[in-house]
């Protein structure tokens, strides 16, 4: 049998938020929220944990640190030195302040460009990916909980949609899950 | 949520809703495009067309059809780099910087401004390219293996600052820009009802969802990126300023040039903000959005980075006196007096006075008296940058050498061209993209929104 779901649309952030607190507080796991912006203070009510995207780039802005500063070694100081107007490239930290801004700029570039690349990958957000939001409206003016039946292992269907109804629930739908990606 | 005093102005004007919100930016998208914009692309195209001619001209010809000789080697091409490179400092600085410092007012004109940044820097690559001559051997300014000798690239050489400076500045506020477009497009998508338009948006969307963990990243991402887009700001221009300020060329060798370049390039690029912004709103029925709070923002500023520029403009001036370098004070007393003078006084009205008229409330919240001055202020900059490099060349230690530079056609051509070819960008972007951050929006009408604020918000109390 097809695995259950269920979809709980409100027309409000906050009434979303509020109605998730009373739906966690009474032992309801909710799987995932669709919303077109961030929803602030969802994440530790649903269980969302933070991301570590920060610490990815960081560790990809020191990479290109790095990767500049052997490149200075080995091209400026090492394959060919050079004279020039008084700045002799015989080694790399007397040469170094010469250095120091595409230094920089290589920082910036692999920081952003590696977390760009990282982010679209960990979302599956990439060119012609299909869409997996349950209804059109979550990116105009919905709020849309979705309640997977296998995460709620204790619960019925009935049970979930009683408890829905207590909040300000605008619409409510059970429908098989369907994983599009 | 967070509270706004009340007596702040609102951002939002009236009453909307996030529906209302979504209809507003995406009424022009999926209308007919008004009769105005048709004309306005043809006008852009053409004269981008002819940019492109002249161009074309350039490579097939050499760079001896441009109006340089042997004492003004540098003239209108990198005055034009400059010139676009700090207009392509507005977009990322309201982005980054003003996100940093949690303004709300930027989430009106950021994505705007940003397309704008993109486009200038498109603008000002162009012409280091097309100085080289031989553009497509411009691969050669990256440092790879090479097989045309045993040398590399001058790692020590600022105009190899420039390549890596202007090239990740793009790349990245390139990416900044799209990653905030993503869910915009998505909104777009799931509205649209004509193949095509599903189809591209689809593609353009990247299949967003809006889940709660992506909007958690989402919020990483835009942080991070800003944090390091704003350092990027900042570097980028003084790189460009290092061009003349590393040299020993009197007039261009002051240790002042790089904070003096970056108040130069914010004070120009959001002046082009302004004259965007003003038709923009007018031509797209946005006035609900950006408004007189937004306009007088920019204007303030405008007015401090221009006082700072006319800070640094006196103390240059101080500076080649104070030296005791005859050939420094020379420089100086040659700008103000000699052949270039006009120029001279074209910069100083423009950069230097005008900006002064903004400590006036009624004038800095006038949208006629800002569209005049914005323009005021682009002209003026284009000036600075002409004073900066044409005056202090052409007159050098030998005056036998000395002499003048006139454009020719070309160089003028090339110029109007590149005005052509950003328009018609920005005119295809403000036709086929969301001109307003939609999801960043909506995050503030309940905050910032005037119905929100006054109380009179349907059903609003009942939320609290």
């Amino acid at each position: 049998m097809a695995e259950r779901v269920i979809y709980a649309s409100y027309d409000d952030d906050e009434l979303l938020k509020n109605g998730a607190k009373k739906l966690v507080a009474s032992g309801v796991h909710i799987s995932d929220v669709f919303s077109p912006f961030p929803i602030h203070g969802i994440d530790p009510i649903i269980g969302v944990k933070h991301t570590r995207l920060g610490i990815v780039s960081f560790i990809l802005g020191l990479s290109g640190l790095m990767l500049s500063i052997v490149g200075f070694k080995v091209l400026m100081i090492d394959d060919w030195p050079m004279n020039i107007g008084g700045k002799p490239n015989f080694s790399l930290m007397e040469n170094f302040p010469a250095f120091v801004p595409i230094a920089f700029e290589f920082t910036v570039l692999f920081a952003a460009h590696g977390m760009a690349v990282i982010y679209l990958l960990r979302n599956k957000t990439l060119p012609g990916m299909p869409a997996d939001n349950p209804y059109p409206r979550t990116t105009d003016d919905r709020f849309v909980m979705e309640i997977r039946m296998s995460d709620n292992n204790g619960l019925s269907a009935s049970e979930i949609h009683a408890k829905l109804k207590e909040t300000s629930v605008i619409e409510i739908e059970e429908k098989d899950y369907v994983v599009i990606k | 949520m967070h509270k706004e005093s009340a007596i702040r102005e609102p951002l939002i004007l009236g009453h909307k809703t996030y529906h209302d919100i979504t209809e507003d930016v995406c009424r022009s998208i999926e209308g007919k495009a008004p009769k105005a914009w048709y004309i306005m692309l043809g006008i852009a195209m053409l004269v981008g067309l002819y940019g492109v001619g002249c161009i074309v001209y350039l490579l097939g010809t050499g760079i001896g059809t441009w109006g340089l000789n042997k004492t003004v080697q540098w003239a209108w091409d990198i005055t034009n780099f400059v010139w676009w490179v700090g207009i392509g400092h507005a977009g990322t600085l309201i982005s980054a910087v003003l996100l940093l410092f949690r303004q709300r007012w930027r989430m009106a004109i950021n994505r705007s401004a940003e397309a704008m940044t993109i486009f200038a820097v498109f603008m000002a690559g162009l012409f280091p390219l097309i100085h080289m001559g031989r553009l497509w051997v411009g691969y050669w300014v990256m440092p790879i293996p090479n097989q045309f000798g045993s040398l590399w690239v001058n790692f020590n050489s600022p105009l190899l600052w420039d390549v890596f400076a202007i090239s990740t500045y793009l790349s990245v506020s390139l990416v900044f820009w799209y990653i905030g477009l993503i869910p915009d497009f998505a909104t777009i998508r799931d509205r649209a009802k004509s193949p095509v338009a599903k189809k591209a948006y689809s593609i353009m969307s990247f299949g967003w969802s809006g889940r709660a963990k992506h909007w958690n990243r989402f919020e990483i991402v835009s942080l991070v990126l800003a944090g390091l887009a704003t350092p990027l700001v900042f570097s980028v221009h003084s790189i460009v300023s290092f061009d003349f300020a590393t040299s020993v060329i009197p007039g261009w060798h002051t240790t002042i040039f790089p904070p003096y370049f970056v108040a130069g390039a914010v004070f120009s690029g959001f002046a082009m903000v302004q004259t965007l912004m003003l038709i923009l709103r007018k031509g797209m029925k946005l006035e609900a959005y950006i408004h007189t709070r937004h306009i007088e923002y920019m204007n303030i500023v405008i007015m401090v980075t221009g006082s700072i520029v006319g800070v640094a403009y006196l103390t240059e001036l101080f500076i080649s006196w104070y030296s005791g370098v005859e050939y420094e004070s020379y420089a100086f007393i040659n700008r103000a007096t000699g052949p270039y003078w006009w120029a001279y006084w074209s910069m100083m009205t423009c950069n230097v006075i005008s900006p002064q008229l903004m400590w006036i409330r009624k004038l800095r919240r006038s949208l006629l008296f800002t569209f005049f001055i914005s323009i005021v202020v682009n002209i003026g900059m284009w000036f600075e940058r002409f004073v900066i490099i044409v005056t202090s060349i052409h007159r050098d230690y030998l005056p036998s050498a000395w002499s003048m530079f006139y454009p020719t056609w070309v160089d003028i051509g090339i110029f109007v061209g590149t005005l052509g070819l950003f328009f018609s960008f920005y005119l295809l972007f403000a036709r086929y993209f969301p001109v307003l951050a939609i999801s960043e929006v909506k995050t503030i009408v309940k905050i910032s929104g005037e119905s929100y604020k006054n109380g009179t918000a349907p059903g609003h109390n009942s939320h609290h």
